[in-house]
């Protein structure tokens, strides 16, 4: 029996890396620390999975191999005159910089799945900055935690008792010390253990938010009640926040991804900044994938882009909602994709997986997904952080290192082996012409 | 064995060797200078060019988490910017913080060989280290942040020098870093909670310890630990009006602690230290009282921090600073604070010419490294990129070389900044030698970096080669020729090959990562270690274990073992 202790959980952007697995015969006989989220993709990283490449040959899904499998994907990227490369955000950083490496290498364009999560989140930073911080100096000193369009009781399940609510920090030192605001739509399990919950109408945060900002000012606000709060409820909220000592909005997709995208997050950055003119206030996005923010980091410094990159001019071009994934398939600009640790067929809009289906298009997966079903070729992968090693960023930029703890399936390779034979197969064949 | 290489019949100036422009030939060979090469050996005809060491940068901001926010906060800064991908090299962006191929190619093309990223946030080093490994050709290393961290102030507000000694070299060597950096000691943590500190003996609240603690404290552990690079000091007070005050305390709090009058403190970006006035109205040069301070010990070294006009984007540990510039400029901010260490903040800014702060500025960092006598004691930088970008070096150095390139300048910024600066008067011109001294040989010194910054037998064979003859070109009059020189190499030689040819990269190579290896004695080390594992977790998010770098990260780890006094 083999003990990994200090594991990092490759699931969501949390990172914890208190894991502890046990490994008997390359199985994971036990697992502790992990939440549900953790422990289910750890425990079933074995099931239902591919072992050997597969395509389609005469309409019909067969195995194939490894080799044939890279010349194919070579072939079809080289052929193609704007490849899309998607995914990157379940995988380590060094598959990510292969990526761009291979985006580059055929002119294509790199997209991570940031283009459908947190995308506008980067967006408001281009327009107004951030202010942001590691996880630690909210467990160390936030006396006011506000969640925001989010759910961490589902969603990010440790990221309370870890970073924000709950720890034992070294000047606030218990939950009773710190004030929860949950600002939601719906009463959430989060929303339940807030010392106040904002219930506002759908898509208005970013009126609520403007309203914040003019009660922080000192404004007089015309409207009796706005996103149905109440005004005095703003104007208390607003205290709450400008008499803490240190605070912290942490929010999800549910103000980066309703009505007014990369505005609300304009507006929400915005009022933290005004809020540090009277105290102390930084603002953090709860990131989804493990590594979804190292494929922005990595992208961001070898290409000046955190996504969304068109090497087709031969220069990194970045320009969301031209050279994102969803509008490039949207519009059926793209004549190949490869898909890397991702599942496009079962989250984009519809018109961009007709368009994704119609062109030849491969998958490097560990799962079976929606995307491997229609992929014209499926090259299986190693679980990074369970059947891999590699690096990956916690939400707050603190790099982390995933470790390897089982073997993956005889004939499996990790996204970097393949990636790295894709690449050099690729440049042998142009070589070669 | 590798290509044996000759740089034939230039201009050498080697000030470590004491050779003043002299015909000279360079052989190399496996990398390094040699006494002779065989007649087999390649020869690069230098005549009526200028032969130098490869250029040595001791402060430029190129790789980490803040440079990497300064780079996703300005897609703007990088569209008009744009580095297409050639057989040899990957593609990539500028301007003031390029992506990171870009910098390694842009640093060779000027002909720098070695740049060392000031700044880095322990917790976060490996990110700093995975840019760095990224970065081709040069040599490099970074110097992690210790002025405001919670285990140094309570070692050393409780007296434990040795233990704190001891945590510094365990840091030093898990994050794999070069030198200590300290940044407005004491004022981050107060940052923590939207304060700052402005005085030297203020205490930072909840530690009960003084900047003046901090700095002697870090001062003596660099001293007892034989580090190569004394103490880098940012101090508290940058960019205020007035704080050329607090520099000059700062520098005088170390003075007893030098030993054999040997530089103990390297203040940097000291430009943006030597304001005098009261606010930005009254701010004026007192630029002449650092020199003057400067001149007279022999414990201290600087840096410019040149300010070039034009646009840029500053990026300092100094949080409270980032936010008070974006408070003057309303530019956006992007504040980073990272737990139990330190603080980051990028605030883009353009320096104009026309204004009269900015045009003070820019008198500041040229009078100081004018009025320092000695050259071996004042380094050419900018800051990259707070003063200006990297690539602006060839216009600083025109500055440097010409009263004349600078009185076109001055002629044309507003009176106010021209009548509170002394820069008019100063006719000072930088001779080649001089140049060398303060864009490498010097740097390299400082740096303790004993093969680099010089060309005797057993050097690095890092060697550029400028397209400049200095027996015709006289670079007062001809400070336009001189800027275009320096801007587009020869060639670049790196390890004995040529990266660079006529301000082209032709090759590229992984270059060394230098780290320091403080050796210390072994139950010293191990009771370190045991009583940081024991609250580790009462520190920080993450646990020991998955803390620091792997010396496996780096693929030209360059340890250097120094003998401490411990």
């Amino acid at each position: 029996m083999t003990v990994h202790d200090n594991l990092v959980c490759p699931f969501c952007g949390c990172c914890c890396d208190d894991l502890k697995v046990e490994v008997v015969d390359n199985q994971i006989v036990s697992i502790e620390n992990a939440c549900v989220l953790g422990r289910s993709k750890l425990e079933a990283c074995d099931a239902d999975r591919y072992t050997t490449p597969m395509w389609y040959e005469g309409g019909v899904l067969q195995e194939t191999s490894l080799d044939e499998a890279v010349d194919w994907v070579a072939k079809t990227l080289i052929r193609s005159s704007y490849p899309l490369l998607y995914g990157w955000s379940s995988t380590s950083c060094e598959a990510i910089k292969l990526g761009i490496e291979l985006a580059e290498e055929v002119g294509g364009v790199c997209d991570n799945t940031t283009t459908v999560c947190h995308g506008p989140s980067i967006q408001g930073v281009h327009d107004v900055g951030e202010v942001a911080t590691t996880l630690g100096t909210v467990r160390h000193r936030a006396d006011l935690v506000v969640y925001w369009g989010c759910n961490p009781v589902h969603a990010h399940p440790k990221h309370m008792s870890r970073y924000s609510l709950f720890p034992r920090g070294r000047f606030v030192r218990r939950r009773s010390e710190r004030r929860l605001i949950v600002v939601d739509p719906r009463r959430t399990d989060t929303a339940r253990i807030a010392d106040e919950f904002v219930q506002i109408q759908p898509g208005s945060d970013y009126e609520v938010i403007s309203a914040l900002r003019m009660a922080v000012r000192n404004e007089e606000i015309e409207a009796s009640e706005v996103g149905g709060v109440p005004v005095e409820r703003i104007e208390g909220l607003a205290d709450m926040m400008t008499g803490c000592r240190f605070g912290i909005i942490f929010f999800g997709l549910g103000l980066t991804m309703s009505d007014g995208k990369n505005r609300n997050i304009d507006a929400a950055i915005s009022l933290v900044r005004d809020l540090n003119a009277r105290t102390k206030f930084l603002i953090m996005p709860m990131r989804g994938h493990f590594n979804v923010s190292g494929a922005n980091i990595v992208s961001t410094w070898q290409t000046g882009y955190p996504f969304a990159v068109d090497f087709s001019r031969g220069y990194p071009y970045y320009n969301p909602g031209e050279t994102s994934a969803v509008d490039l398939l949207s519009r059926g600009d793209c004549d190949a994709v490869l898909v890397v640790a991702s599942d496009p067929v079962a989250n984009f809009p519809a018109a961009a997986v007709r368009n994704l289906v119609k062109v030849p298009f491969a998958v490097i997966d560990p799962h079976k997904s929606a995307t491997s079903a229609c992929a014209c070729v499926t090259i299986p992968s190693a679980f990074v952080g369970i059947e891999a090693e590699g690096t990956t960023y916690r939400m707050d930029g603190v790099p982390l290192p995933l470790r390897k703890v089982v073997e993956p399936p005889k004939g499996v390779k990790t996204d970097e082996e393949i990636l790295r034979a894709i690449l050099r197969r690729v440049r042998e064949l142009k070589g070669g012409g | 064995m590798r290509l044996e290489l000759l740089v034939k019949n230039g201009f050498v100036y080697d000030p470590l060797n004491k050779i003043d422009g002299e015909k000279k030939d360079i052989p190399v060979r496996d990398g390094k200078v040699v006494d002779r090469v065989s007649s087999s050996a390649t020869v690069i005809d230098a005549s009526d060019m200028i032969v130098m060491p490869g250029g040595v940068d001791l402060h430029s901001h190129i790789a980490g988490s803040k440079v990497n926010v300064g780079r996703l906060l300005r897609p703007e800064d990088h569209y008009w910017d744009v580095v297409p991908k050639t057989p040899v090299t990957r593609s990539g962006v500028g301007h003031s913080v390029p992506s990171i191929f870009t910098t390694g190619y842009r640093y060779a093309e000027m002909g720098y060989t070695t740049v060392f990223e000031p700044a880095t946030p322990p917790l976060k080093t490996s990110h700093t280290h995975e840019e760095l490994n990224d970065i081709p050709i040069i040599d490099k290393a970074c110097f992690p942040l210790f002025g405001n961290n919670w285990v140094v102030m309570e070692k050393l507000r409780d007296g434990k020098l040795d233990e704190c000694a001891a945590y510094v070299a365990w840091m030093l060597k898990a994050t794999k870093g070069y030198a200590i950096k300290i940044v407005n000691p004491g004022g981050i943590e107060a940052w923590g909670w939207g304060k700052n500190i402005t005085h030297l003996d203020d205490e930072v609240p909840n530690f009960g310890v003084t900047p003046r603690e901090i700095l002697r404290g870090l001062c003596k552990i660099n001293l007892a630990l034989g580090l190569p690079h004394p103490i880098h000091v940012h101090p508290n007070n940058i960019g205020t009006p007035g704080n050329y005050r607090t520099t000059l305390e700062t520098m005088r709090c170390v003075e007893d602690l030098a030993k054999d009058g040997k530089p103990c403190i390297h203040v940097t970006h000291i430009q943006f230290l030597a304001y005098g006035g009261v606010d930005w109205l009254s701010i004026s040069s007192h630029a002449d009282d650092i020199a003057s301070y400067v001149n007279s010990h022999s414990h201290v070294t600087v840096d410019m921090g040149q300010v070039v006009f034009g646009d840029t984007t500053t990026m300092t540990a100094d949080g409270p600073f980032q936010y008070r510039l974006h408070q003057i400029t309303h530019n956006k901010w992007v504040n980073a604070d990272v737990e139990v260490e330190t603080g980051a903040g990028v605030v883009p800014i353009t320096y104009l010419r026309k204004n009269y702060v900015h045009a003070v500025m820019w008198t500041i960092g040229l009078e100081l490294a004018l009025l320092v006598k000695d050259p071996w004691k004042v380094y050419m930088t900018t800051d990259h990129p707070n003063g200006g970008p990297f690539t602006e070096y060839p216009r600083v150095i025109s500055w440097l070389m010409s009263n004349k390139a600078r009185q076109r300048i001055i002629k044309r910024i507003p009176r106010l900044a021209r009548v509170r600066s002394n820069l008019s008067d100063i006719d000072r011109e930088m001779t080649f030698s001089e140049i060398a001294v303060v864009t490498r040989a010097g740097t390299a010194k400082a740096l303790g970096l004993k093969d680099k910054g010089h060309l005797g037998t057993g050097a690095d064979a890092d060697i550029s080669v400028y397209r400049i003859n200095p027996k015709t070109v006289d670079p007062s009059s001809q400070y336009r020729e001189v800027r275009r020189a320096f801007r587009r190499v020869a060639y670049t030689i790196k390890d004995g090959e040529i990266v660079a040819k006529d301000g082209q990269v032709v090759k590229t190579l992984t270059g060394r990562t230098f780290w320091v290896d403080p050796a210390i004695p072994r139950d010293r080390m191990e009771q370190t270690v045991s009583e940081l594992k024991g609250r580790f977790e009462d520190l920080y998010t993450v646990r020991f274990a998955n803390y620091g770098v792997s010396e496996m990260l780096l693929p030209r780890s360059t340890p250097l073992i120094t003998q401490s006094s411990l």
